[in-house]
């Protein structure tokens, strides 16, 4: 252990600290002081993104920097999914909070557990070694199941939050039968070191093939990808609406950064090997969660089968195994943790007095309520659906390009095909939100900081379609392509 | 300020202007938006001057500026770009010196107008699209000028949008000059094809290299690329300079505002197809076969849109048949290669063509709208300022010697006269024939209108919509905003021919512009005999021309002012003569007949079957039914149930096992 290992492992460091020290502070809090957890959530993200920038690669942004003997790994790709992963949890906490106060809900657990699920986002994003990934993955786990059980009295959450955790636990389970099994072919856990010995060996291993079935499953489970995504609408719907906006936004990108790692990083060698199973969850992901979330009422219910929908996508920029492909794929889960936040933001807006604003109906005639959310809803639709000039058409595009140019016509047509059956549940809500009677005329209120976040988050879909280019060039050269 | 900004901001102003007025149209006001369109017209005439005077006094020579890359596609260039010549900066001056005389006049005419700002905002927003026309440097900017003026056009022969008849005539003129379009579109395709380039230039200087290349577009039929490309290229200057057959959108197109009947409808946009031949030139020149199929559309419409101005009543109708018919003369001119006639005859209609519906339009006004001259007659007194500006149009579009239209009408008569083209003695006829039918209708309109009785009665009692020939005011001569333009246009009206014969027609100012071929240079064979302009007019009282012009002169007085009853006799002498020009020579008839009413029947076969209920029925709503119903059945998969969510994982995961380690 060197000075340099604790540099690198700075931010994580600051995260823990500052978890302790809101715990340790809240108890002393009364309950009218209790903002102050959330001014020093909000300060531990801010002071988070200081640290995670300070850190220098000397210009190339594919440089990586190595700690505690390979175990950890920071990288311009995995900075920016954390800096991304800060900028999305503050918006969840902006948002939360307004829904937390009506809803009598307001608490320090919630930011504290928040706070350790972050974590394990950043644990997982740099893990380079398979012991640091199951720790990364456990931590996030633990940190969500309890969240989803957030609301103790609400039997659903509690269902909810049962329901997660077995089939979670399963899942780890498989996962780290994998990679035990990977271990005993390669005998080692370091993933750099896997792919040499992978390398060495040849890839014709009966139990290298598979480990590697068994991590994709955890992984699949991880991302809610068809047939391991049971328990994405019934989280979804349990858990209180700032829980679905939590899991369904920041983990995503960890399980990028997470299949990125365990994939390319170490079975870069098996890469037909994954590639045909990750085309077959794709495939299925994308297909499935559009056409289901056609039928559904409840809000939050469709946006679990579009989120499935939508990790198709992003399995579909991993899977061709090109630097090209893994920078369409990790704008594509950027962009999305932003659309999902921006979505849930919307219904938390919607919920009026602790009441949650489950279904479609609650979007009618919101455009002569507040024709301004109202906007902002539509672009995050729009965005959603991959409509031009909104920032996830891009998304969209440039995955569709990247599996085009690996030669996957097949998957690009069904790819295009679900997108466009999809946009019909997305355009829906623009069309009860401008052509129908609303069912309340009570006002849209909000605190300023959220009225702030929300339009902002708004503005994104439009801004950052708009001037898509840098941030498409940074994840591009994070993989060097 | 350097030579690209001031070309930059010449088509600019007036579209922020434009912007202004109608965007803003609330914030400015009815003042406002007068003021900012009227003043950025003003500096952009201004400008085009003072480009003018660079070109003509201090030696500017022919400038091919590019201003910015839109975009390359395939190795071909997309840009904006301006090319000045004298051709160019010639046509910008007449541009926006008419534009800014429209603009002036319309404070008065369009004065209770509620859409007052949205008339300002669409005449300098035509301004700017006519001006990014003339002053391209390539096809694609050529094309985008092309459509934009059709596009004000469409919207102001609308504008009264709560007049059937007006969205009619806006329909019908953007409908035909989308068949004009479509050929357009194929020329500048086919340019594209054999050249590869966009580039006027460019593609000029490529033009003599595929002299001899043919397509077949029918089998067996072979076409030289050439003629193929200008004939394309010519029918879209038929769509917009309205040439027979294409011509019948023009006369309807007198639905829109007076102002626009002078900008739009005689003076500028229906000049563009003119102007886009004589551009064309180096083209056209090559093919023989094309240049004679425009000399004898041309010939036709010089002659018998002429012969339709004679029988109509409404004074705005009788105008534009006359438009139609000096269109003709200009578009002759092309076709036998005399294309600095065309331009000079260009340049002096807009002026008198201006003049003269400015004039209509003062008359319009002074009536409270009333448009039939049969209830007019006996102006001359109410409206002097009118009446002699109405003359200085008429003898100048007549060809009076020493005015405008004397100079360019009988250079081109000439012209047509020393060409040898193929058909070239047919056109010669029509535009000589034309002579005399131009000063039959021209008498008539004047005498109709402001000699004569009045044959109206004024009555202060009559109300707001008085029947027909009922005046609630007498009338009286129109305010300063009309009668200034009206003297302004007069002046040039009468001298510019004078002026500038020589320079445009003869001692070659537009040949930097204009590729004539030395064996087709029949304006060279004029030029021997031509004197001066004074010499000119002199020798005109010899000439064919001049003699005809007094005879529709006599006849126009004797059947109009000696004997008013005979117009009457002639027409019942001759009923079938009278009902074909009547009725425009049934060429509407046709058209409703053979076009619309087999697109309908077909539209509406398409609509019914193949729309509804093929594609809505079967493919839209068929393959919605379809995703529905597998939505709804995918939905029941979530039972809720924990222990089907967990057996589904070990299904997937032995699933995925079992296909890539087994197989």
């Amino acid at each position: 252990m060197t000075r340099m290992d604790f540099l690198l492992i700075a931010p994580e460091l600051w995260v823990v600290t500052m978890t302790c020290v809101i715990l340790f502070v809240d108890l002393f809090l009364k309950e009218e002081r209790r903002a102050i957890v959330y001014l020093l959530a909000m300060v531990t993200l801010v002071f988070a993104a200081i640290i995670t920038l300070r850190f220098d690669y000397g210009g190339d942004p594919t440089a990586s920097a190595f700690a505690f003997n390979g175990s950890f790994v920071r990288d311009q790709m995995g900075d920016m999914l954390k800096l991304f992963s800060y900028f999305v949890l503050a918006m969840v906490f902006i948002y939360a909070k307004f829904f937390l106060r009506q809803s009598r809900m307001f608490r320090a657990d919630f930011y504290t557990l928040s706070l350790e699920a972050l974590l394990g986002i950043m644990l997982l994003i740099s893990a380079n070694n398979l012991v640091m990934v199951y720790l990364g993955l456990e931590l996030l786990a633990l940190a969500s199941y309890t969240l989803v059980a957030y609301d103790r009295d609400s039997a659903k959450g509690s269902e909810a939050a049962m329901k997660y955790f077995v089939l979670g636990s399963m899942a780890s389970g498989i996962l780290l039968y994998g990679m035990s099994m990977i271990y005993g072919a390669t005998g080692t856990l370091d993933l750099v070191a896997i792919s040499e010995a992978v390398r060495v060996s040849g890839s014709d291993d009966i139990m290298l093939v598979f480990g590697l079935v068994f991590l994709v499953v955890g992984l699949a489970f991880k991302f809610g990808a068809v047939p391991f995504h049971m328990w994405v609408p019934d989280v979804y719907e349990g858990a209180p609406v700032s829980t679905t906006l939590f899991i369904s936004s920041v983990p995503k990108m960890a399980a990028f950064a997470m299949a990125f790692r365990l994939l390319q990083t170490g079975l870069g060698d098996l890469q037909s090997d994954w590639m045909q199973m990750l085309s077959l969850l794709a495939v299925l992901s994308i297909v499935f969660g559009n056409l289901a979330a056609i039928a559904q009422t409840n809000i939050k219910r469709m946006l679990a089968y579009s989120t499935i929908g939508h990790m198709g996508f992003v399995l579909m920029g991993l899977l061709p195994g090109t630097a090209e492909s893994y920078g369409a794929g990790m704008f594509y889960v950027i962009v999305y943790a932003l659309m999902s936040a921006a979505a849930f933001g919307m219904v938390i807006m919607l919920s009026a007095r602790g009441v949650e604003a489950e279904n479609l109906d609650d979007f009618k005639g919101l455009n002569r309520r507040n024709s301004w959310y109202a906007a902002i809803m539509a672009m995050v639709m729009f965005s959603m659906a991959g409509v031009p000039v909104f920032v996830g058409f891009f998304a969209k595009w440039l995955v569709i390009q990247a599996a085009l140019n690996a030669g996957l016509v097949w998957l690009a047509i069904i790819a295009v095909v679900f997108s466009v059956i999809g946009a019909f549940y997305y355009i829906r809500v623009v069309k009860l939100m401008y052509f129908d009677e609303p069912i309340t005329e009570a006002p849209i209120d909000a605190p300023v900081d959220f009225r702030a976040a929300i339009s902002l988050n708004g503005v994104i879909m439009l801004g950052l379609g708009i001037f898509s280019g840098s941030l498409i060039q940074i994840c591009m050269s994070s993989f060097g392509a | 300020m350097s030579l690209k900004t001031i070309l930059i901001l010449i088509p600019l102003l007036p579209l922020l202007a434009a912007a202004v007025a109608g965007l803003l149209r609330n914030q400015v006001g009815r003042a406002g938006s007068h003021w900012v369109t009227i003043l950025g017209v003003a500096i952009s005439f201004a400008l085009s001057v003072y480009v003018l005077y660079l070109q003509m006094y201090q030696g500017l020579g022919t400038q091919n500026i590019s201003v910015y890359t839109w975009m390359v596609a395939d190795g071909i260039k997309f840009e904006i770009g301006f090319l000045i010549d004298h051709l160019s900066s010639l046509m910008m001056v007449v541009v926006s010196f008419i534009s800014f005389m429209v603009h002036i006049y319309t404070i008065g005419y369009m004065a209770d107008d509620p859409g007052y700002q949205r008339f300002f905002s669409y005449i300098a927003l035509f301004t700017f699209s006519m001006l990014m026309l003339v002053m391209s440097n390539n096809f694609l900017q050529l094309f985008f000028g092309w459509e934009a003026v059709g596009l004000v056009s469409y919207l102001l022969i609308g504008f009264w949008f709560d007049r059937e008849s007006a969205v009619y005539a806006g329909l019908k003129a953007f409908l035909v000059n989308r068949v004009g379009d479509f050929g357009f579109l194929l020329g500048i395709a086919a340019v594209l094809y054999c050249f590869g380039s966009m580039d006027y230039f460019e593609v000029f200087a490529a033009a003599p290299g595929i002299e001899g290349q043919s397509v077949s577009i029918i089998p067996g039929v072979e076409w030289q690329w050439i003629t193929v490309i200008c004939i394309c290229l010519f029918i879209g200057a038929m769509g917009k300079s309205a040439q027979a057959p294409l011509h019948v959108w023009l006369p309807d197109s007198m639905e829109g505002p007076t102002p626009i009947s002078a900008l739009i409808h005689a003076a500028t946009m229906v000049t563009a197809g003119i102007f886009m031949v004589a551009r064309m030139s180096p083209l056209f020149e090559l093919s023989e076969a094309a240049l004679s199929f425009v000399m004898l559309i041309g010939a036709l419409t010089a002659f018998f849109m002429g012969l339709v101005g004679i029988v109509q009543n409404d004074i705005k109708r009788v105008i534009a048949y006359s438009t139609l018919s000096q269109l003709g003369y200009m578009t002759v001119a092309l076709g036998v290669s005399a294309y600095s006639a065309a331009i000079f005859h260009l340049g002096t209609h807009a002026f008198f063509k201006a003049l003269l519906f400015l004039g209509a339009g003062s008359v319009i006004i002074a009536l409270h709208h009333q448009q039939d001259m049969r209830y007019m007659g006996g102006l001359r007194k109410q409206m002097p300022i009118t009446w002699i500006t109405a003359w200085v149009g008429t003898l100048a579009l007549i060809g009076f010697p020493f005015f405008a239209g004397f100079y360019s009408k009988d250079a081109i008569i000439e012209a047509v006269h020393a060409s040898s083209r193929w058909g070239a003695g047919v056109a010669y006829w029509a535009v000589l024939l034309g002579v005399i039918v131009t000063s039959f209708y021209s008498f008539r309109l004047l005498y109709l209108t402001f000699h004569g009785k009045p044959r109206y009665t004024v009555d202060v009692g009559a109300g707001h919509h008085p029947p027909d020939g009922v005046l609630q005011h007498a009338p009286k001569e129109s305010p300063l905003v009309v009668t200034v333009p009206l003297i302004l246009l007069a002046i040039p009206s009468i001298v510019i021919g004078y002026l500038t014969i020589d320079p445009v027609l003869f001692t070659g100012w537009l040949s930097d512009s204009i590729t004539v071929l030395p064996q087709n240079d029949v304006l060279a064979a004029v030029g021997e005999h031509f004197h001066g302009p004074t010499a000119m007019a002199q020798h005109a009282l010899q000439t064919a021309p001049f003699w005809l012009m007094l005879g529709g002169f006599v006849l126009a007085t004797l059947v109009y002012m000696v004997r008013p009853a005979l117009a009457g006799t002639l027409a019942q002498r001759f009923p079938r003569l009278h009902a074909l020009l009547e009725n425009k020579f049934y060429v509407d008839e046709l058209y409703q007949k053979l076009f619309i009413g087999n697109t309908l029947r077909i539209g509406n076969g398409l609509w019914k079957k193949a729309d509804a209920g093929l594609i809505d029925g079967w493919l839209v709503n068929g393959s919605a039914k379809l995703v529905g119903s597998l939505s709804a059945r995918v939905r029941t998969w979530q039972s809720g149930f924990l222990f089907q969510y967990a057996f589904a994982m070990i299904i997937g995961l032995i699933g995925i096992l079992a296909i890539w380690v087994m197989l």
